[in-house]
């Protein structure tokens, strides 16, 4: 069987990374895609981080389309009638490139064009159906009555990666590991975004919302600003959402978030012109697959690469270090000729000495640690109650602010013992 | 705006057979909860009184693969739409 080295499914950050290093070492490599191009089934918040990545990606991403270098990073507190907020700027995110958003149908498929400027074939509407099976080995792909063999497969097929369970790599997906994010794209003029979000030209903000908007659930909201468009969206838990008595219907959940007062001004004339939904893996580091069989190795999404740190969610810039680093593995085992499991575990080992387990790894409790409510509605019902009653004056005598603050915080029972435990609890994590 | 003005927006390569099959046995004899009802972000699934059963509109899916990882029964068998269909985004 004549076999190309390396057969690449998903045509997403992971994949083209890893595309771009294998190219760049002169491999055979063939990316499919079942999108109509690159980018079309992706969906992010979101923001890319490219410190991380400025060793390994910074020649492939020269001349990217971000949208915005993130200037502004805002958290709020929502609590069902009141909110809070926190709004973060500083030289050195100014003068820096810390982090950009960016829609995936346009750097996706920008990369993916670069990519086949150096003579990767990236083939799109190709829907992979099966692995193909050698001597207990993955051997290359099937699509339909199509055979494309090869020495390795990247599954870089995404959250759900039906290649990476085939290969018997992944456990059966479990609603507690998964949040469903669902995002619209509205279009507003830049100056309008500039003026409305307090940014120059080419800045941006990242606002990340939790509480009321997922009514209690584990997730939260979240609102980007590109050049010419917002990406607003809401993130539940799948586990959480399913648990919740009443059941709420999810596909109300970022309509309800759109009527809130604090976004109403943001919006106001903004046109939705696009409506997605993706599913995004929560599990962080204890949901991460097993990165490499024979012949086959999972990168990105596909492998669980993902970190929600509550203020800040992680993913893309793991995928494209995977991606990359996944290639490097698959040069080392072509120079020794093997492409067995063991052949491969370089793989995993570089990952490791990587920020991307190191990140992971150290935000290990994190999940744990969100999973409980008191992040999604006590403390957002709280905050914002506790400053609503330090600022509010009538004619009722108030007492001195010192004491009002004590009384307020005794009885939001912020100072009880569980609170106290929650707060010493997060050495831990 | 209403759900289905929002799915409206997107660009849907429909294929005449659906990629969500659902298996009825299931659902009548083991599902209690039906999160599929209310999990699925595009609401694309409904209850048939008359027929008493699921149905999936998979014209508007947007692809996430919630349902799936939703109903733990099993009753839903779900793949990716083949190459050429499906939703198509132009700014993910």
């Amino acid at each position: 069987m004549d076999r190309i080295d390396v057969v690449i499914v998903g045509a997403g950050l992971a994949g083209l990374s890893c595309a771009w290093v294998l190219s760049g070492h002169g491999l055979q490599v063939i990316v499919v895609e079942r999108g109509d191009f690159a980018g079309s089934k992706n969906v992010t918040g979101g923001r890319l981080y490219l410190k991380p990545i400025n060793a390994m990606g910074s020649e492939m991403l020269d001349g990217a389309p971000f949208e915005r270098k993130v200037v502004r990073e805002r958290w709020s507190l929502l609590g069902s009638a009141n909110s809070v907020s926190i709004d973060h700027t500083s030289d050195r995110f100014r003068n820096e490139d810390h982090s950009y958003t960016v829609l995936r149908a346009r750097l996706d498929r920008w990369l993916s064009e670069r990519l086949m400027a150096r003579g990767v074939f990236v083939i799109p509407k190709y829907r992979v159906d099966d692995l193909l099976w050698e001597n207990g080995a993955v051997a290359g792909i099937r699509a339909g009555a199509e055979e494309i063999p090869a020495h390795v497969v990247v599954a870089a097929d995404g959250v759900l990666s039906f290649m990476g369970r085939k290969a018997g790599l992944l456990p059966p997906l479990s609603p507690k590991a998964y949040a469903v994010g669902m995002k619209e794209v509205l279009e507003l003029p830049e100056e309008k975004i500039n003026d409305r979000f307090n940014v120059g030209d080419g800045e941006g903000v990242a606002h990340l919302f939790l509480g009321d908007v997922t009514k209690g659930v584990f997730g939260g909201g979240f609102l980007y600003t590109n050049r010419d468009t917002l990406s607003l969206g809401v993130v539940a838990g799948i586990g959480a959402m399913m648990g919740r008595v009443p059941a709420l219907d999810a596909s109300t959940l970022l309509e309800m978030f759109k009527e809130r007062y604090e976004l109403r001004r943001l919006l106001d004339g903004a046109k939705t012109v696009e409506y997605s939904a993706h599913v995004i893996p929560e599990a962080g580091y204890d949901g991460i697959g097993k990165l490499c069989g024979n012949g086959i190795l999972l990168a990105g999404d596909a492998a669980g690469l993902a970190l929600n740190m509550g203020v800040t969610v992680r993913g893309m810039e793991f995928a494209i270090a995977s991606g990359m680093t996944a290639a490097e593995a698959i040069v080392e085992a072509k120079a020794s000729g093997d492409y067995s499991e063991k052949g491969l575990t370089r793989y995993g080992e570089r990952l490791r000495e990587s920020f991307v387990l190191k990140d992971l790894e150290a935000s290990r409790r994190v999940p744990g640690y969100l999973d409980n409510d008191s992040f999604f509605s006590y403390y957002p019902e709280t905050f914002p109650g506790l400053v609503e009653k330090m600022m509010w004056f009538d004619e009722n005598p108030k007492g001195s602010p010192g004491k009002t603050l004590w009384k307020e915080l005794r009885s939001s029972g912020m100072l009880s013992v569980k609170r106290l435990i929650e707060l010493y609890r997060i050495r831990n994590i | 705006m209403k759900i289905d003005e929002k799915l409206a927006l997107d660009a849907f390569k429909t294929d005449r057979e659906s990629h969500i099959l659902i298996n009825h046995d299931i659902c009548r004899s083991r599902c209690t909860t039906r999160h599929c009802l209310t999990i699925c972000p595009g609401h694309l699934y409904t209850f048939n009184e008359e027929k008493n059963e699921i149905v999936v509109e998979h014209a508007g899916c947007l692809e996430c693969g919630t349902c799936m990882i939703a109903c733990t029964e099993g009753a839903i068998t779900w793949s990716y739409p083949k190459g050429d269909f499906g939703v198509q985004y132009r700014y993910g």
